[in-house]
C-alpha cells in the first residue's frame, strides 16, 4: 500500500518536483515564445496544468492509499466533471452559445 | 470612478407597520414566556446539558424537526398572508412594499429554513439507525451544521424586526439586489444568513457521505442498505457539489454590496446575468436535494405499509444516482427566457426533460410496490399515496416548462408558481410529513393519532388542489407571479378568491398538526414495541425511543431488509438470543463549542448586515479561536462502561 | 469519532501508514478528501467567473497591461517548491523521523509565507496604479479568485503552525499523523489550484 515508506530516498517526490517544474517552465517557454497560435497555445497549457493535477495526485497526496474500497477517488472524479460542467457551461451560456464574444 | 453613495439612513428598528408592531409584541412575550418556564421550572441546566451541547445524531434531528416546524409556520403565515391580500382585486390588506418582503421571506425561509431543516431532520434522525450505526461520522460537526443552520434561520428571522426584511425575492437577482437600488441592510441579511446555514449544510453532507460509505453495520454491503440512506447519499452527493456555487454566488453579491466589486453590476463591466447562473448552478440541485429523501421516504413507506419489500430495487438505486447527476446539467432552464441561443436552449430543455425518466421508473416501482401488497392506509401511508398524483401532475407541467419555446409563454407567471408549488409542497412536505409520522414513535416513544391526523390529511390536501389548480388557469390568462394587486376587469377574480380558500383550508391543516402532536404527547398510544408499523429496517429492531448509543450490539446483517429478515427468522426459529457479551461504546462527549463557534458566526453575520466591522472582527476571532481550541482538545470521548450498558438494556427489557 | 465499528483497525501493524491506523483517522483523511471535492468546485466557480469576466475592463487595465512575468513565475516557482518540501515532511513522517518531519514542516511555512508577501506586494502594486477591485469586473474578478486562493494559503500557514505546535506537544502519534497527512492534502491542493491560476489567468493574460 504504501511503497515509499522504507526508502530512505523519496523518488516519488523528487520525480514530482521535478516533472512539476519542468511542466511549468514548458508552458512558460511556450507561451513567451508563440510557438503556436493562441487558441492552440491555451489548449496545450491547459493540458500541461492538467498533468500537474496528477502529478500532485499519485506522486504527493497518496490518492491510492486506503483501508477499503476508494469511493473518495470516485467522488474527486465527479468533483471534476462537475468542476468542468460549471466552467464551460457557464462560459458557453454567458456567450451566447458562442454567439457573443465577450 | 462611478462610486455609490451607500451612506444612507437605515433605521434601526422596524417600524411605521401596525402588523409589525404587534409582532414585536408578541415576539417580546414569547421571550418572555420561555425564560420563564425555563426558569420556573429549573431546565436552563437541562437545556444546555441534554440539548444545547448534545452531539446526539437522535437529539440534533428533533431539534431540527421543532425547528423546521417553527420555520413551517412562519413561512406559512406569510403565504396566508399573502393569499389574502390576492383574495380580492383592488385590495389594500397589504402594500406593495410589504407584499415584496413577505414573498421573499416567504420563498427563502420555505426552501432554506423549512425544507432543508426537515429533511436533515429526517436523515439524522434516521440513517444511522438504518445502516447499524452508533452515530454519524463526525457527530461534533453535526452539532456545528445544526447551530450554524439554527444562527443563520435566526440572522434571517431578525430581519423582521431590525433593519427590514430582504425584499428582491428569495433568488435576490441583481441589479435590483446592488446597493443603489436596494441600499437597507435586509439583503446584507438575506446574503449572511444563507451564507452561515449554507456552510452547515455543506458540512452536513460531507458528514452523511462519510457515514453512509464508511460506517456501515458489518454485512450491509450498499446493495444490501435500505433506499432511504441511498436517497440521502444522492442527495449529499448534490449538495457537496451545489452548494459551495450558491457560497459564491452570494459571497460575490456581498462584495459588490459591501466592498463597491462590479461582478453583477450594470456598471463597469458586470454582468447580472452571471449572478443568475450561478445561482441556479446551485439552484436547479438544490430542488433536487430535498425532494431525493422525499423519495427516499416514500420508498420506505410504501414497502413498510404495503407489507412487501420495494418493487425494483436495483432500478430505484440506480435511478436516484441517475437523477443526481442529470440534474447538475438543466440549470439554464431557470432563465431561458435571457435568450443563450437555440443550442444552448436546445440542450438545457432535452437535459431537463431527461430527468422526467427516472422518475418515472420510480413512480411505477411505487405503484408496483403496492400492487398486490397488503395495504394498511396508517398515516404515513396516507401522505405517501398523496403524492402520487402530486407528482404525477407536477411532473407532467414540469415538462410543459421544460419545453424552452414554450416557457416563453409560462415563465414567471402563475402557472410556475403552481408547478412549483406542485412539487415543493406534494413532493417534499408530503414526503416529510410521511417521514415525520412515520418516525415519530422511534423520536419520541408515542404515535401521532389517527384521526386528528386524517382530518389534517384530508383538509391538506384538498386544500392543496383547491388553492394551486385555479393558479395554473390564472398563469394562463395572464396573471404573473409577484403581483400585489391586480385589477377587477382582468377576469381573475373568482379563480383567485378560490384559491385563497384553499390556502386557508391548509392553514387549518397546519392548525390541526399542531393540535394533533400535543393531544398525543398526553393521550397518544405508546409504543412499547419499538416497531410499531411492523417495519423491516433496522431502527425498528431497536426500543422506541432508541438508547444513545443506538445498538447494544452492532448488529451483523446478512439481507436486504434486515430488520424483517431477523423476524421472519425468528418466526421459524432459527435465530437464537444474542449471545456476544456487551463490550464498552466508544462515544464522543457533549461540547459547547459548536454552539458557542455558531454564535461568533451570527455576531460576525449582524456585524457584516450593518458594516460594523469591528463587530464582524469579533465574530471572526471568534470563530479562529473556536476551531483552534477544537484543533489542540485532546479528551473527545469516552467508553461507556458494560455495566452501564447492561443497566440501561435491562431497564429498556432487552437484556 | 469512530462509534461505527469498534475502534482499532490494526493498531501495530507497521505496514499500515501511521495516518491510517485508527477508524477515526481513516473517517477524517476521508472527510477531507470530499471536502477538497467541495473546494474544487467552489474554485471552480470563481474560475467560470473570471473567465467570463475577464474581457470586461472598462477601459481601465487589462491582463497583458498588469502581470509581470518574473513575479508570477517567481510565485509559482515559490508554491511548487512549497508542495514538495510538504511532501517531504509527509515522507518523513511515514519514516518516523519526527525532527525531520518538523524541519520540512517549518521550511514549507516558510516559503508559504514568502508566497502571500509576494503576492501581498503585487496586490499593493497593482492598487497604487489604480488597478482596484472597484475598477472593473475584470478586476473585481481577478482579485477575488487569486485572493481566495491566498486565503486559503494563509489559513494553511496558520493550520501548520498549529500542527506544529502539538507535535512539539505530544510528539509523532497516530492524531499528529493524521494531521500531518491532512494539511499535506490541502497544501497540495493548494499547489493545483495554483497551477491553474497560473495558466488560465496568468499565462492566457500575456499570451496575446
Ligand atoms: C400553504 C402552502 C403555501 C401557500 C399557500 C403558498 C403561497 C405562495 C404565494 C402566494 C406565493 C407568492 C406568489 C407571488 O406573488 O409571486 C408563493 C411564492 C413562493 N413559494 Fe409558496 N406557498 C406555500 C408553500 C410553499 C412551500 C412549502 C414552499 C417550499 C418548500 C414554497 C416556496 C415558495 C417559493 C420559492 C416562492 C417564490 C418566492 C419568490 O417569488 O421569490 N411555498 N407561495
Amino acid at each position: 500500500m504504501n511503497t515509499n515508506a522504507n526508502r530512505a530516498f523519496p523518488w516519488k517526490h523528487v520525480t514530482g518536483f521535478v516533472l512539476s517544474i519542468a511542466l511549468t517552465l514548458l508552458a512558460l517557454w511556450m507561451v513567451q515564445a508563440h510557438v503556436m497560435g493562441f487558441t492552440a497555445l491555451i489548449s496545450v497549457t491547459l493540458l500541461f496544468a492538467a498533468l500537474q493535477i496528477l502529478v500532485q495526485l499519485f506522486l504527493f497526496m497518496h490518492i491510492t492509499d486506503s483501508p477499503g474500497p476508494r469511493y473518495h477517488v470516485i467522488a474527486l472524479a465527479l468533483g471534476l466533471l462537475f468542476t468542468f460542467t460549471i466552467v464551460a457551461g457557464s462560459i458557453w451560456i454567458m456567450t451566447f452559445g458562442g454567439n457573443q464574444a465577450y | 470612478m462611478p462610486g455609490y453613495d451607500r451612506h444612507h439612513p437605515t433605521p434601526f428598528f422596524v417600524s411605521g407597520d401596525p402588523m409589525i408592531y404587534a409582532s414585536d409584541v408578541l415576539i417580546a412575550l414569547t421571550l418572555v414566556g420561555v425564560v420563564f418556564v425555563l426558569t420556573y421550572f429549573r431546565r436552563w441546566r437541562w437545556l444546555w446539558e441534554e440539548w444545547i451541547t448534545t452531539v446526539d445524531h437522535k437529539k440534533i434531528g428533533i431539534m431540527y424537526l421543532l425547528a423546521a416546524l417553527a420555520m413551517m409556520f412562519r413561512g406559512g403565515v406569510d403565504s396566508e398572508l399573502m393569499r389574502t391580500q390576492l383574495a380580492f382585486p383592488n385590495n389594500h390588506f397589504l402594500g406593495a412594499e410589504h407584499y415584496d418582503q413577505i414573498f421573499t421571506t416567504h420563498g427563502t425561509i420555505m426552501i432554506l429554513f423549512m425544507a432543508m431543516p426537515l429533511i436533515f431532520a429526517m436523515m439524522n434522525i434516521a440513517v444511522p439507525l438504518q445502516i447499524g450505526a452508533r452515530d454519524v461520522a463526525f457527530p461534533y460537526l453535526n452539532a456545528i451544521s445544526f447551530w450554524l443552520f439554527f444562527f443563520g434561520a435566526m440572522l434571517f428571522n431578525l430581519s423582521f424586526v431590525i433593519g427590514g426584511s430582504p425584499d428582491a425575492g428569495w433568488v435576490s437577482y441583481p441589479p435590483l439586489t446592488e446597493t443603489p437600488f436596494d441600499p437597507g441592510p435586509g439583503e446584507n441579511f438575506y446574503l449572511l444568513a444563507l451564507q452561515i446555514s449554507g456552510i452547515g449544510s455543506i458540512a452536513t453532507g460531507i458528514n452523511f457521505l462519510v457515514t453512509i460509505l464508511k460506517m456501515r453495520a458489518p454485512g450491509m454491503t450498499l446493495m444490501r442498505m435500505p433506499l432511504f440512506p441511498w436517497s440521502v447519499l444522492s442527495a449529499s452527493v448534490l449538495i457537496i457539489f451545489a452548494f459551495p456555487a450558491l457560497t459564491i454566488a452570494l459571497a460575490l453579491l456581498l462584495l459588490d454590496r459591501l466592498a463597491g466589486a462590479h461582478f453583477f453590476t450594470m456598471l463597469q463591466g458586470g454582468n447580472p446575468m452571471m449572478y443568475v447562473n450561478l445561482f441556479w448552478v446551485w439552484g436547479h440541485p438544490e430542488v433536487y436535494i430535498v425532494v431525493l429523501p422525499a423519495f427516499g421516504i416514500f420508498s420506505e413507506v410504501f414497502a413498510t405499509f404495503s407489507r412487501k419489500r420495494v418493487f425494483g430495487y436495483t432500478s430505484m438505486v440506480a435511478s436516484l444516482m441517475t437523477i443526481a447527476v442529470i440534474s447538475y446539467f438543466v440549470w439554464a432552464h431557470h432563465f431561458f427566457t435571457m435568450g443563450a441561443g437555440p443550442g444552448v436552449n436546445s440542450f438545457f430543455a432535452i437535459a431537463s426533460m431527461c430527468v422526467g425518466i427516472p422518475t418515472g421508473v420510480k413512480v411505477f416501482n411505487w405503484l408496483f410496490t403496492m400492487f398486490k401488497g397488503r395495504i394498511r392506509t396508517s398515516l404515513p401511508m396516507l401522505w405517501a399515496i398523496g403524492f402520487i398524483p402530486n407528482f404525477a401532475i407536477g411532473g407532467a407541467t414540469g415538462i410543459m416548462l421544460a419545453a424552452a419555446p414554450g416557457d416563453y409563454q409560462y415563465h414567471n407567471s402563475y402557472f410556475l408558481i403552481a408547478h412549483f408549488h406542485q412539487v415543493l409542497i406534494g413532493g417534499v412536505v408530503y414526503g416529510m410529513l410521511a417521514g415525520m409520522y412515520y418516525w415519530w414513535p422511534k423520536m419520541f416513544g408515542f404515535i401521532l393519532d389517527e384521526r386528528i391526523g386524517r382530518w389534517a390529511f384530508w383538509l391538506f390536501n384538498i386544500g392543496f388542489y383547491v388553492c394551486f389548480m385555479p393558479q395554473y388557469q390564472l398563469g394562463f390568462m395572464g396573471m404573473t407571479r409577484r403581483v400585489y394587486i391586480y385589477p377587477a376587469d382582468m377576469g381573475w377574480s373568482t379563480l383567485n378568491l378560490i384559491s385563497t380558500v384553499g390556502a386557508y383550508l391548509m392553514g387549518i391543516a397546519f392548525v390541526l398538526i399542531v393540535v394533533e402532536i400535543l393531544y398525543s404527547a398526553v393521550w397518544g398510544v405508546r409504543d412499547t414495541t419499538g416497531d410499531p408499523w411492523d417495519g423491516r429496517t433496522l431502527e425498528w429492531s431497536l426500543p422506541s425511543p432508541a438508547p444513545h448509543y443506538n445498538f447494544a450490539h452492532v448488529p451483523v446483517v446478512t439481507e436486504r431488509d434486515a430488520w424483517w429478515g431477523q423476524k421472519e427468522a425468528r418466526k421459524k426459529g432459527e435465530i437464537q438470543k444474542e449471545t456476544r457479551p456487551f463490550q464498552p461504546i466508544h462515544m464522543p462527549r457533549n461540547s459547547g463549542r459548536p454552539f458557542i463557534m455558531s454564535l461568533c458566526f451570527f455576531i460576525g453575520g449582524f456585524g457584516l448586515v450593518f458594516e460594523w466591522y469591528p463587530l464582524a472582527l469579533v465574530g471572526l476571532v471568534g470563530i479562529l479561536t473556536s476551531l483552534l481550541m477544537r484543533s489542540v482538545e485532546r479528551d473527545t470521548d469516552y467508553y461507556i462502561p458494560v455495566e452501564e450498558i447492561q443497566h440501561i438494556e435491562s431497564n429498556l427489557g432487552r437484556a | 469519532m469512530a462509534i461505527g465499528h469498534d475502534a482499532v483497525l490494526s493498531e501495530d501493524d507497521e505496514t499500515t501508514p501511521l495516518e491510517y491506523r485508527h477508524e477515526n483517522d481513516v473517517l477524517r483523511i476521508y472527510g477531507f478528501w470530499l471536502f477538497i471535492a467541495t473546494d474544487l468546485v467552489l474554485f471552480g466557480t470563481l474560475f467560470a467567473t473570471y473567465v467570463v469576466l475577464r474581457a470586461n475592463t472598462a477601459g481601465g487595465p487589462s491582463e497583458s497591461q498588469l502581470f509581470e512575468v518574473p513575479i508570477f513565475t517567481a510565485e509559482t516557482l515559490i508554491l511548487l517548491t512549497s508542495s514538495f518540501t510538504c511532501g517531504l515532511a509527509t515522507f518523513q513522517m511515514h519514516r518516523k523521523k519526527h525532527g525531520w518531519l518538523s524541519f520540512w514542516l517549518v521550511v514549507t511555512v516558510l516559503l508559504g509565507a514568502t508566497f502571500i508577501g509576494l503576492e501581498l506586494s503585487e496586490f499593493i502594486t497593482y492598487a497604487t496604479h489604480g488597478a482596484t477591485m472597484q475598477r472593473s469586473a475584470f478586476l473585481s474578478a481577478f482579485f477575488t479568485l487569486v485572493g481566495t486562493h491566498g486565503i486559503h494559503v494563509s489559513m494553511g500557514i496558520l493550520w501548520m503552525l498549529s500542527i506544529l505546535y502539538q507535535l512539539w506537544r505530544t510528539g509523532l502519534n497516530s492524531t499528529t499523523a493524521r494531521k500531518v497527512f491532512v494539511v499535506g492534502l490541502y497544501w497540495h491542493f493548494l499547489d493545483v489550484v495554483w497551477v491553474f491560476i497560473f495558466t488560465v489567468v496568468y499565462l492566457t493574460g500575456v499570451a496575446h
